[in-house]
């Protein structure tokens, strides 16, 4: 028995246009400050005064946004009370306002105790609207909130699949101003949700088709959206892959390289993407020697010769560094400016910290703490993987 | 040979699995917390029997059949049918799986569990290792 969940999802030009027919009376819109320089958040309170609903705005979300920040925004709400929580931005509002909904809604909660277990009993206040304005986390698709410990310095994978959202509008003009780095960022994690929610333990008939054709529209329309940002159609199909990544690897999960990214993210601040891609073809090359056979099928989706096997497996892990090098992004850690004495300075912690998320239960291969700390060396320098 | 499940000596056998494996020693290294796993009688067993497993740090401290949930004291709970029992043993549900899909019940502190997946993991793999025999 397994579930899958989903938004209702209004996708496509003019998909904002769905606010305009909103019921109810009061809107916090979660964000950052970014957005509220770049108009967006004034954008979608035009829309909300014509479905009648005033709106409030918490725009103090940070990148990899903290426990704290939860608690501060579920203050906001609760002197609010909304009946709409609003999640605008990338993947950082829109975790922070999953949390924010659910502390509004279940205020003798912790957040760190948000787990996929029992019920929250959520709705009873109010519905949350994600509108993502890059295209790659598919954090308006999932249930999946990833919050930071600050003190620990430690990203935690938390979430409950009532937290999803109920309306996720997909609208490419929202992330038609993003700049070519964060186009490249942002597009290869949801490569990597492609990837990983095919091929982890806990894929299904039901999350197959979804993975497999955001890996292609990626391939496909990353390296155009990256060079041309006024490549409509590139930046349209990249929206939708994201989307349709969400769904895939949310109602499936992702694996070792999220592990390995979250862990890399929360000690050096490196952006979620960049990090994840970095990753992926190190654990690939690593699971290739047990678990070949979904990453050689992607291969072929992708247009490799299908070799299948642990040939098929390591040319896609190649074929993703390909295409990370032709749109400018790193493939090994050195590549990220982390200098190495402060990277094998926390070589102990990284490690620890990636076989403690939870995207680690579903790695094909399970790992020893020796090799994922070998996987994080390795990394470093960009050696192949022979173990 | 194989141990009847769900007996006192099943339990000893998972508890000496735990003991002699150096990955759960390695996960469950900071993990504080006993743990009472109760098997809910169903149309395949009709009795309730339960678990004690007292974990810290890495090393079960004790493991026994017990009378009844109340019998030891313990932080966390995990419930479910013989059936559901049955099939993580045999390594046909996720336990994870399991709990998300309610088919296993967890009481205690989740944000700790959350914090420490991989030695829940670990636990897994090792109850994998116990030959186990069930009532037909
Ligand atoms: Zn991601």
């Amino acid at each position: 028995m397994w579930n899958f969940v989903s938004p209702r999802i209004v996708f496509g030009e003019g998909a904002l246009d769905a606010l305009d027919e909103l019921q109810g009376r009061r809107a916090l819109i979660v964000t950052d400050v970014n957005m509220v320089r770049l108009g967006l958040v004034d954008k979608v309170k035009a829309h909300l005064a014509k479905a009648g609903i005033d709106s409030e705005v918490f725009d103090q979300v940070e990148p990899d946004p903290s426990v704290e920040t939860a608690s501060r925004g579920a203050g906001k709400a609760l002197d609010l009370q909304p009946d709409w929580i609003i999640a605008l931005g990338g993947g950082s509002p829109i975790d922070a306002a999953k949390a924010i909904w659910v502390l509004y809604e279940r205020p003798d909660m912790e957040a760190g105790a948000i787990g996929p277990v029992g019920d929250l009993g959520l709705r009873k206040k109010a519905r949350l609207i994600t509108i993502p304005t890059t295209s790659g986390t598919g954090a308006e698709a999932t249930w999946a909130i990833v919050l930071t410990d600050t003190a620990e310095k430690r990203k935690m994978g938390l979430g409950h699949p009532e937290n999803v959202a109920d309306i996720a509008i997909v609208d490419p003009e929202m992330a038609a101003g993003m700049p070519p780095r964060l186009t490249a960022d942002t597009g290869l994690d949801a490569l990597v949700h492609a990837v990983e929610g095919y091929t982890c333990a806990w894929h299904t008939d039901l999350t197959d088709g979804l993975c497999l054709q955001a890996a292609r529209l990626v391939f496909r329309y990353l390296p155009r959206a990256v060079r041309d940002g006024g490549d409509t159609e590139a930046r349209e199909r990249m929206h939708n892959a994201a989307t349709c990544a969400g769904l895939g690897f949310g109602n499936a999960m992702a694996s070792m390289a999220h592990a390995m990214g979250h862990s890399l993210g929360a000690a050096f601040h490196v952006p979620h993407g960049r990090s994840v891609a970095l990753f992926l073809p190190y654990t690939i090359d690593f699971f290739a020697s047990v678990a070949p056979d979904r990453f050689a099928e992607l291969g072929a989706a992708a247009g490799l010769p299908n070799d299948g096997g642990e040939q098929g497996a390591r040319e896609f892990a190649s074929h993703i560094r390909a295409l990370c090098r032709d749109i400018g992004n790193p493939t090994t850690v050195a590549e990220t400016g982390i200098a190495r004495d402060g990277y094998e300075a926390q070589l102990d912690k990284l490690a620890d910290d990636a076989m403690n998320d939870t995207q680690m239960v579903t790695a094909v291969r399970p790992p020893s703490l020796e090799e994922t700390r070998s996987l994080f060396l390795y990394a470093y320098d960009g050696r192949s993987v022979d173990f | 040979m194989a141990f009847k499940f769900p007996t006192d000596e099943w339990v000893k056998e998972f508890a000496r699995q735990i003991n002699s494996s150096k990955a759960y020693e390695e996960a469950g290294k900071d993990w504080e917390g006993d743990w009472i796993f109760v098997v809910e009688a169903d149309k395949s067993y009709p009795h309730t029997a339960c678990f004690f497993i007292g974990l810290f740090h890495g090393k079960v401290t004790d493991a026994a059949l017990i009378e009844n949930e109340k019998a030891r004291e313990a932080q966390y709970f995990m419930r479910g049918s013989f059936t559901t029992w049955r099939k993580t043993i045999q390594g046909k549900l996720d336990p994870i799986q399991g709990l998300m899909t309610r088919k296993f019940k967890l009481e205690g502190n989740l944000a700790k569990v959350l914090r420490n997946p991989s030695s829940a993991k670990e636990l897994v793999n090792c109850v994998l290792r116990v030959p186990t025999e069930f009532p037909v």
